[in-house]
């Protein structure tokens, strides 16, 4: 596992770089901030208006932010949150043994931009925007008119390929073909829409809405929403953009079984009878029963071409253009970045925003989102920025100057210390993966995304409506425990079989027991064990009669079951 | 009356383990939390338990083509009204719970304002509407919170969600959250496959580490983590877990209830109130019935629902325990009165029924009115709290029950509603 494994001298020689980064690298403060303490921008001006906004909000809330996480929190934090894993023993090493300033930067760099990690950026991302996109459940059942495999293939190539946010949110909306990998005219981007046309778009309407604006306009389906300013008639507005779409099944020869679905554009009649597609309306009920119609109209009152005829206008296709134009879109989008490294976003819920939910830091947003914008809409650019701000370095540990600055007390978050949270299953079990070794051993690509989808699925649970609605039992809760003290990737992972870590930890042979105990933890928790922690598993190794295997075993079994491994902290 | 043996939790099992555990400390460890829990030397649990089972109709169930029939309205739909053992009618295609219905209320005059499935599902578990400050905890971990005095010795959760996820436990934490399994009764993943010793060893190991990061201020979520750790080892090493098995049922029994998910589920309900478990859920989805509804319900829904339920009544009366256990029947809102052009029905809130029976509530009535076509209410109207504070009321849980937030904001138990007093006259 160590970069350096040439000889015996040599490698010891990293251990004991590990161990002094380890002990003297505890805080950034040294690399990352100036002799004055004010944190680095390290060259970027985003960095630093982040910086001074996050600053006077502390100053302004009377709250102190914690030090800086250790360098291991550090470097942990930044690996789960761009490449969905924990750092292995390696790249650990190597960024603690960094002396030079700017580290955080390279680091970041490298995870966003070298091709080693090419694979795994595109496939954490794509994992998290197909969740975004089409749930946890989406296409996983049978005949299902999703197809999870060709949603999550056209996110790999957006990510992969770094594509504009604004070019992928634009393909998403207007996008036309069919959705399994391997099929005609496949487009992977219709995967997005083809579950969500049924009941007239209702799920269309919202989602498009919710995603990529940032608002929610469901409720005003059937009425004037009493909390915020969205009204019915925007929704049914809204509505008519996709009326022209329509998802066609092609089944399998001689079966019922779904093969791909076609999402194509065709004229719409409306809903007048007789029909007049010259002026397609669509008809919907206010709450005293009245019809009312609604035409398409974007949220900003902006109106297109009644024409329901597709020579004419394509709805859908004018749809994407006016989400690209608006004010909103780059807000959303910033918004759900900020949430991504940050633990919140600057409104709560991220997909909620308008005037009757004021965001923290709203010029910070406006200006985040400008900056954007600017920058060609490069989500990798906004990816360093956020990362390399002062708040995503700060430790989790609070102090009782910042203890209060707590959302899930319901106050507004002020990110003076980060936020402690649990990994995704999508995390945990990359991370698990890597610590069992069984990363190497598995199959092609296609296999691994199909055991790891297996995997995930135990922990979604539809609710059976046609909303696809849908909740994750991966919460903390005991079924979740057991599946990490019993089930078969643990089995694995302490399994000690030839090829996992600990059989390589174990077979160490120029490591003692005590060297490979810190081996362990610092792979799992990216830190030394402690004092109290050292003796501990000296009596272990004793009550086990000095069998340093079953020792071994159970302290990985520990360490991996611990709070500290699965939560980002 | 005999009691089955799953409720005296004298399992060898866990005595077994007591003792690896006694080996394990021998490694000068702090003491385990969890030892508490284990050492407690109870033989039974107590005498009086009261519990309550809710069969969750997610989706929203059309409550007037089973509990309030409207035969002469336009849009009342081809089903006709039957007489049944209690002063009410309800669905001809519910007959077997139609000779039960004397231990059942239907509450008539609902009326709610949340008709999205994810709002809905919300209110109607919580007595809250949404709100983004705030999770609010939902029944099951409210009921089984203030039910589990006195019952420390229960090592499994006590809530417990067959088939489905139901609402979590908000500000009352991971210990009430809803142990989620499916209706076959097999809990995945309990068992470590290694013995009492080696578990005991890992366990002292894994509550050192777990403790070191507790201290270090970072928030609840580690601490948090920590309690649930105690309950799944609790959990691994108790004869109790015998109650999820439906299949140990004598097989006329299992028939009784219907061979589907949801009378399994609901026969493991039974099994789990008599083991000692304050809140079961049960959870039949496909209720969302916007088109083709009519012959959905009468080939698929209703006789599903009214063999399980039906048995499940019928069983808890004969094992006595029907005094002691509430049922609830809902779903997050019903369906319009009116029929769409696909003869479904869509979302409806403003006007419909729940259904509530046992633990002393009275049956064979129906509470409340709807007019006749069914679209409004015309007695006083009842919400999710109301429906709260009447099974709370039945259970003896008190509503002046005043829980705290994390913020420091005082909640009310059943957010303030109001008890049906029909139903304690």
């Amino acid at each position: 596992m160590y970069p350096m494994l040439m000889g015996q001298r040599l490698n010891q020689i990293s251990v004991v770089c590990v161990a002094c980064a380890l002990l003297t690298g505890v805080s950034l403060a040294d690399v990352g901030r100036t002799a004055q303490g004010v944190a680095s921008d390290f060259g970027f001006p985003q960095v630093a208006e982040i910086n001074q906004h996050l600053r006077q909000g502390w100053k302004d809330s009377e709250v102190s932010p914690s030090p800086a996480a250790t360098n291991g929190e550090f470097c942990r934090r930044v690996f789960l949150d761009l490449v969905g894993r924990i750092p292995s023993e390696d790249e650990l090493s190597a960024y603690l043994n960094d002396k030079k300033p700017g580290k955080q930067k390279r680091l970041l760099q490298r995870l966003i931009y070298d091709s080693n990690y090419r694979i795994e950026f595109a496939r954490h991302w794509s994992t998290i925007w197909t969740n975004v996109l089409i749930g946890r459940s989406g296409g996983t059942e049978q005949n299902s008119v999703v197809n999870r495999a060709g949603m999550q293939k056209y996110l790999r190539d957006c990510f992969a390929r770094n594509k504009p946010y604004d070019r992928m949110v634009y393909e998403l909306i207007s996008a036309t073909g069919t959705n399994a990998p391997g099929s005609p005219e496949f487009n992977g981007a219709v995967n997005f829409l083809c579950g969500k046309l049924e009941e007239e778009a209702a799920q269309a309407t919202a989602k498009t809405s919710q995603i990529f604006l940032g608002l929610q306009v469901q409720c005003t389906q059937c009425h004037n929403h009493p909390f915020n300013e969205w009204k019915q008639n925007q929704y049914w507005q809204m509505n008519s953009f996709f009326r022209q779409t329509r998802t066609l099944r092609r089944f399998e020869r001689g079966t019922r079984d779904v093969r791909f679905v076609e999402l194509t554009n065709q004229d719409f009649g409306g809903e007048d009878r007789p029909i007049d597609p010259e002026t397609a309306r669509v008809y919907y009920e206010l709450r005293n029963g009245k019809l009312e119609a609604a035409l398409p109209v974007f949220v900003d009152g902006t109106p297109i071409d009644v024409s329901g005829y597709l020579e004419d206008v394509n709805r859908r296709d004018e749809l994407a253009k006016l989400i690209l134009q608006s004010e909103y879109m780059p807000k959303a989008i910033v918004n759900r970045m900020w949430s991504h490294f940050l633990g919140y976003g600057f409104t709560k819920p991220i997909d909620d925003m308008g005037p009757h939910n004021r965001p923290v830091h709203p010029e910070l947003l406006e200006y985040l989102a400008g900056e954007l914008q600017k920058n060609s809409f490069d989500l990798r650019q906004l990816m360093l920025w956020i990362a390399l701000s002062e708040p995503y370095s700060l430790s989790s540990r609070t102090s009782s100057r910042n203890a209060m600055d707590d959302p899930q007390l319901g106050e507004p978050p002020q990110f003076s210390h980060f936020y402690v949270r649990q990994m995704t299953a999508e995390q945990l079990y990359e991370s698990l993966l890597l610590a069992s070794g069984a990363a190497k051993t598995q199959g092609d690509y296609d296999e691994q995304q199909k055991t790891r989808d297996k995997w995930l699925q135990q922990f979604t649970i539809a609710f059976g409506t046609d909303e696809g609605d849908e909740t994750t039992t991966f919460d903390g809760t005991i079924t979740q425990t057991l599946m990490m003290f019993n089930g078969e990737l643990i089995k694995q992972a302490i399994s000690g079989k030839p090829g996992s870590f600990l059989h390589e930890t174990m077979h160490d042979s120029r490591s003692r027991y005590a060297g490979k105990i810190q081996r362990l933890f610092f792979a799992s928790l990216a830190r030394r064990a402690t004092q109290s922690e050292l003796k501990m598993t000296q009596q272990l190794l004793a009550s086990y009669s000095g069998d340093e295997n079953k020792a071994l075993e159970d302290i990985w079994w520990a360490l991996l079951n611990s709070n500290q491994f699965i939560l980002n902290h | 009356m005999q009691r089955p043996n799953m409720m005296i939790p004298r399992g060898m099992s866990r005595r077994h383990f007591m003792k690896h555990l006694a080996g394990a400390s021998a490694m000068t460890l702090p003491a385990l939390s969890l030892t508490r829990s284990l050492e407690l030397h109870a033989d039974e649990l107590k005498k009086n338990h009261k519990s309550a089972i809710l069969l969750w109709m997610g989706g929203g169930p059309s409550t007037m083509d089973m509990w309030d029939l409207k035969p002469g309205a336009a849009t009342g739909g081809p089903f006709k009204p039957i007489s049944t053992s209690g002063d009410v009618q309800i669905c001809e295609h519910l007959p077997q719970i139609a000779k039960n219905m004397h231990h059942l209320a239907v509450i008539r005059s609902m009326s709610t304002q949340e008709a999205d499935h994810g709002r809905g599902r919300y209110y109607m578990h919580t007595g809250y509407v949404p709100n983004p400050n705030m999770e609010h905890p939902s029944y099951g971990s409210v009921i089984s919170h203030e039910l589990m005095d006195g019952r420390s010795d229960l090592a499994i959760p006590p809530f417990v969600s067959v088939g489905g996820s139901s609402v979590g436990p908000g500000f009352l934490g991971m210990a009430y959250a809803p142990f989620v399994v499916n209706s076959n009764g097999n809990i995945k993943n309990l068992k470590m496959g290694k013995d009492g010793d080696r578990l005991a060893k890992r366990m002292a190991a894994l509550n050192l580490i777990e403790t070191g990061f507790i201290r270090q201020n970072r928030g609840t979520a580690g601490a948090d983590h920590a309690k649930v750790l105690d309950k799944t080892l609790s959990l691994m090493t108790s004869e109790q877990m015998k109650a999820f098995k439906v299949r140990e049922e004598k097989t006329e029994l299992q028939e009784r209830y219907g061979n589907n998910n949801f009378g399994r589920g609901c026969l493991m309900a039974r099994r789990l109130v008599e083991a000692g478990v304050p809140f079961v859920e049960v959870d039949l989805g496909g209720w969302d019935n916007h088109s083709n509804i009519f012959p959905t319900l009468q080939d698929n829904k209703l006789p599903v629902v009214d063999q399980a339920m039906s048995a499940l009544i019928e069983d808890l009366e004969q094992r006595e325990r029907l005094d002691d256990t509430a049922i609830i029947w809902m779903g997050e809102f019903s369906r319009t009165p009116r029929i769409n052009g696909n003869t479904g029905r869509d979302h409806w809130a403003r006007s419909w029924s729940v259904v509530l029976g046992g633990a002393g509530m009275k049956g064979g009535i129906a509470v409340g009115a709807t007019n006749a076509d069914g679209t409004r209410v015309e007695t006083d109207p009842y919400t999710s709290q109301d429906i709260m504070a009447t099974v709370c009321r039945a259970l003896g849980i008190s509503l002046e029950t005043t829980f705290t937030s994390k913020s420091g904001r005082p909640m009310k138990i059943a957010n303030g509603g109001k008890v049906v007093t029909e139903l304690f006259s």
